[in-house]
Parts: C-alpha cells; sequence; structure tokens
C-alpha cells in the first residue's frame, strides 16, 4: 500500500499559551491539489511551517510520503518544493542563479543540473527573462521565479503558502496557470494555502476549511457548496462552518499588514 | 510546458552530511562570486579605508618612527599584514546583517527548508564572507606593491596569506551571525558591529607589537583571533618571526565554536 503524500494526525502546535494550531488530522492523496482555506489567524501558515520542517514538531505525528518529520527532516526536505507567503528571491542574482542555487542546495547531479534548471525556468515562463537580474522582475515574476526554485528539485509534495497574495490579477491568474498546467504535466501533489475563495474553488481538488487552529470541513469544493444549496459559495460554506467570514482580520491582521507591506516594498 | 519537470517520490540522493559540507560550502561561496559580479562598486568602496589607513597613517608613521618594529622592519611593512587583517575583518564582522536582511526578504526561510544541516548553511556563509574579505587583500597587495612595501612573492606565501585571512574572516563573520542570532535586528547588529570591531582592532598586534603593549592589552591579544591573523600574515608575508602554524591551528579552533555558536542561534531567525 502506498503512503499518502501528506498525513498528519493530532498536530498541534502552540506558541507560548496560543494554541495556533489545536489539533488537526489531514490526508493527502498523492496527486491531488489540496488547500488549506481560512482567515489570517487560521493555523495555515503555522502547519504548513511544521510539515516543511521549519517549526518543531510539538504534538501529533506528521508523515511526508511516509517519512517522519520528526525523525527525518532530511529526507522531507528531500521531498518538497516551498513557497512562502512571503515574495523572495536573492535580487542581486539573475533569474538563472537563483534557481541554479537551489539545484545545488538539493544536490541535483551535475550533468543534470543545467537541464533542470532551464526546464524549470521555461515551466514558468521565464526562459527569456533568465539572465536578467531578478531585482528587476515584477511581482508576478518573482512568483514563478520562486516556483521554478522550488520545481528545480522535482518535489513530490509542492507546497504553496498564499501563493497569490499582494499580486494584481493578471498576475495572479498567470501563476494559478502554471500551477495547473504543472499537475496535468507531471501529476505533482500540491498543498496549498488560501484565504481566496475563488482560488480554492479554481484550484484545489479537496479543501479544508480551517478556523482558530481547527479544521471545520473538509471536502471538494463542490460537495461543501452543495450541502448547502444550488446557488452556494464556498463563502458561504466558511460562514455557515465557522460563524466567521474569510475576511475577518482581527487575528494576525498586524502580520497581514506587514506582509503586504513588504510585498509592496519588493514589487515597488 | 515540458513534461521533464517530473517528480521524485523517494529522497534520492544518499543524506551523508560529510558530502554536504563541501558541497555547500562551495555553493555559498559561488553565490558570493556571482553576486560579486553583478556589482563591483561594494569592492571599491571597502578598498578606502585601507587605502587610508596605508598611505596616511602608515606613511606618517614610518616617517616618525614612532612605533618600534622587530625585526628592523620598516613601520609599512609591519602595517601591511594588519592593515589587510583589518580590511577584511571589517568586512566580516558585518556580515551578520546579511542573514538579517534574508531573513527579512524571506529568503533565509527557504534556505532552512532545503535539505542543508544548519552548521553547513553557517560554515557556507562564513566562507563566503571569506571570499569578500579575500577580495579586499587583493587590492591592499595591490597597493602596497604600488607603494613600495616589500612583500613576499613566494606564491606558497600568497596562498597561505589568503587562507589565513578567509580563516579569520570566517571565524569574525560567525560571531556576526552568533549576535545577529541573538538581537534579530538590523540596526542593533549595526550598533553592535561598531562597538566590537575597534576594541578587536586596537586589542591586536595590527598596529603595535605586542612587547611594547601594557600587561592588560597583552593578556586581550592572547585571546584574540586578529592577532593570530596578522602573526600569520606577517610570518609568511614580510618573513618575521611568528608561530604560523600555531597561529592556523588557533584560527581554525575559532571557526569551530564560531560555526557552533551561530548555528544554534540561526533557527531563532525564522521563527
Amino acid at each position: 500500500m502506498s503512503e499518502p503524500a501528506l498525513r498528519v494526525q493530532g498536530l498541534r502546535h502552540r506558541f507560548g499559551d496560543y494554541a495556533a494550531v489545536d489539533g488537526i488530522d489531514l490526508t493527502v492523496e498523492r496527486g491531488e491539489v489540496f488547500g488549506l482555506l481560512g482567515p489570517n489567524g487560521a493555523g495555515k501558515t503555522t502547519t504548513i511551517r511544521v510539515v516543511n520542517t521549519l517549526l518543531p514538531l510539538q504534538e501529533g505525528e506528521v508523515h511526508v510520503l511516509g517519512y517522519d518529520v520528526r525523525r527525518s527532516p532530511m529526507a522531507v526536505r528531500r521531498l518538497l518544493g516551498y513557497v512562502p507567503q512571503q515574495l523572495s528571491i536573492e535580487a542581486a542574482l539573475t533569474g538563472r542563479e537563483n534557481v541554479g542555487w537551489f539545484a545545488r542546495l538539493f544536490d541535483v547531479p551535475r550533468r543534470q543540473r543545467k537541464e533542470r534548471v532551464d526546464d524549470a525556468l521555461d515551466a514558468m515562463g521565464l526562459g527569456d527573462a533568465a539572465n536578467r537580474l531578478a531585482g528587476t522582475y515584477s511581482g508576478g515574476m518573482i512568483r514563478r521565479l520562486e516556483l521554478a526554485q522550488a520545481l528545480v528539485n522535482r518535489p513530490a509534495l509542492l507546497v504553496l503558502d498564499e501563493p497569490t497574495v499582494g499580486l494584481d490579477p493578471v498576475a495572479r491568474d498567470g501563476v494559478w496557470r502554471r500551477v495547473e498546467e504543472l499537475r496535468q504535466a507531471t501529476g505533482m501533489t500540491v498543498l496549498l494555502t488560501t484565504h481566496y475563495m475563488e482560488e480554492a474553488d479554481v484550484l484545489c481538488d479537496r479543501v479544508a476549511l480551517m478556523h482558530l487552529g481547527h479544521i471545520r470541513a473538509e471536502g471538494t469544493p463542490q460537495t461543501l457548496k452543495d450541502e448547502l444549496g444550488p446557488d452556494a459559495s464556498l463563502e458561504d460554506v466558511f460562514r455557515r462552518h465557522t460563524g466567521g467570514s474569510l475576511g475577518d482580520d482581527d487575528k494576525g491582521g498586524l502580520r497581514a499588514v506587514r506582509s503586504t507591506r513588504r510585498t509592496a516594498g519588493r514589487v515597488g | 510546458m515540458s513534461a521533464d519537470v517530473a517528480v521524485e517520490t523517494r529522497p534520492g540522493v544518499d543524506a551523508r552530511v560529510w558530502r554536504q559540507f563541501p558541497s555547500r560550502v562551495y555553493t555559498f561561496c559561488l553565490v558570493e562570486v556571482q553576486k560579486l559580479r553583478h556589482d563591483r562598486t561594494e569592492l571599491l568602496t571597502r578598498a578606502v579605508q585601507p587605502v587610508l589607513w596605508l598611505l596616511i597613517y602608515g606613511e606618517t608613521f614610518n616617517r616618525i618612527h614612532a612605533i618600534p618594529t622587530p625585526d628592523n622592519q620598516s613601520y609599512l611593512e609591519f602595517l601591511t599584514p594588519g592593515i589587510i587583517a583589518q580590511s577584511g575583518l571589517f568586512v566580516a564582522i558585518f556580515y551578520g546583517i546579511q542573514i538579517i536582511w534574508e531573513r527579512d526578504a524571506g529568503v533565509l526561510t527557504k534556505l532552512l527548508v532545503t535539505p542543508t544541516p544548519r552548521s553547513a548553511l553557517i560554515l557556507g556563509k562564513s566562507f563566503a564572507a571569506g571570499i569578500r574579505a579575500m577580495a579586499q587583500v587583493v587590492v591592499v597587495l595591490v597597493l602596497a606593491a604600488i607603494i613600495g612595501v616589500d612583500l613576499s612573492s613566494n606564491p606558497l606565501d600568497i596562498i597561505g596569506s589568503f587562507a589565513a585571512v578567509l580563516l579569520g574572516a570566517a571565524f569574525f563573520s560567525c560571531l556576526s551571525m552568533t549576535v545577529a542570532g541573538v538581537v534579530l535586528k538590523r540596526d542593533r547588529l549595526m550598533g553592535i558591529g561598531q562597538m566590537i570591531t575597534m576594541p578587536l582592532f586596537f586589542a591586536s598586534n595590527a598596529l603595535y607589537p605586542v612587547s611594547i603593549m601594557p600587561g592588560w592589552l597583552r593578556v586581550l591579544s592572547r585571546v584574540n583571533p586578529l592577532s593570530y591573523e596578522v602573526d600569520a600574515l606577517r610570518g609568511m608575508l614580510t618573513g618575521a618571526s611568528a608561530h604560523v602554524g600555531l597561529d592556523f591551528a588557533v584560527l581554525a579552533a575559532w571557526v569551530v565554536v564560531g560555526v557552533v555558536a551561530s548555528s544554534s542561534l540561526v533557527g531563532r531567525l525564522a521563527r
């Protein structure tokens, strides 16, 4: 029996007295695009940071393709591609150098390196801009460059934290299209967080609604909507299960402002 | 869309740590060289200080013979290794700012989820600081040759000098990254960097021989890694009597201490 791409059991993570994630169970099957949907402060990013070994596992079990994040963090890292919420590239390097850097950090064999770097850049539509300094890229291009960095390792599980936050609608469509093409071409498993319902609707096979550290509902976007009636939206589903709105910003509001400001500063 | 962007569901490369260290160090050094290639202005602006030290301070003190030098050296000959070490120190001591910058820019987070042990990340970054410091050495060596300082032209001595500067810069950048892991803020690190640079410099044998120091300063100089770096440089470049073997051993030991301290704190920057 093959292990699922991600298995999370009883995950709980505290910052001081505050339980950011308060006992969640989650299974992401191979080849699936799975969305964690919820407002800022729901615990999505904390969940992702435990999965990618950035935060220590305090309580519960997390396995990536059968590898335990607690016992084999290095093996887990080799299987993951990660794009954080914040736009983050090395502006003083070219696009190609940025991707080549990560190819080396993931021990891509020397003979394959150039080809893999080129493939990842081409897949993200950055072939023509590859030799320009990344500091000259637009916000959408930076995000696609980050996807290329994450892909050069051929990850089994691609983890995207709010992949389109701070991007304009055109850039957002571009990122969605690339992710969609990618999963069609490779069958890659994708775990993403978002607080845009439209994003979850367009991209995800299944979603879990997170609120204040708990998962309140889980299923395909269509089933969740059908449970409420013919014209229901994911926003309605969310309100039904949590009593709150996706736009609620009372938790993590300052962080949201900061990251938006950072994004704006970089994209300029 | 290329179907070559395939998926690998096994960790693949075996994760033997001993193979990763040289590979990561090489990668971070390569990235540093790439950055330097794209922006050479920093090389020039950083060259100003050593030029002032050698041309103004060095030439003046050379003339007034105020500082006794061992082995009948001219003061400029005595001073040049000290200025080489100092320019490396100045580059390295602010290197922690880069790691805070990378944290603020989100790059550090991504580096920390690559299959790179934290100690390999820090060692790689510290050697990258060494690359920057070595670029400064070239500037000082060229300048010293122009103003007629008599330095060794033996390739082994030159290579050895680069190695000493590399180790010195690796340690001081670890010190800087350790402080970065404690204070977590760029401006605080700037302040602390300013605060410790000059004492490190003055409590070393860079400007004057240990023999003319008061007793308490000699003690400080004896534990100061900069003194060992200067001693090694002096031995190799000017032929002065020195304990080059001991100097390298002490520098290497300090680098190990620095990497351990700094890598135990770097996780704080990711939270």
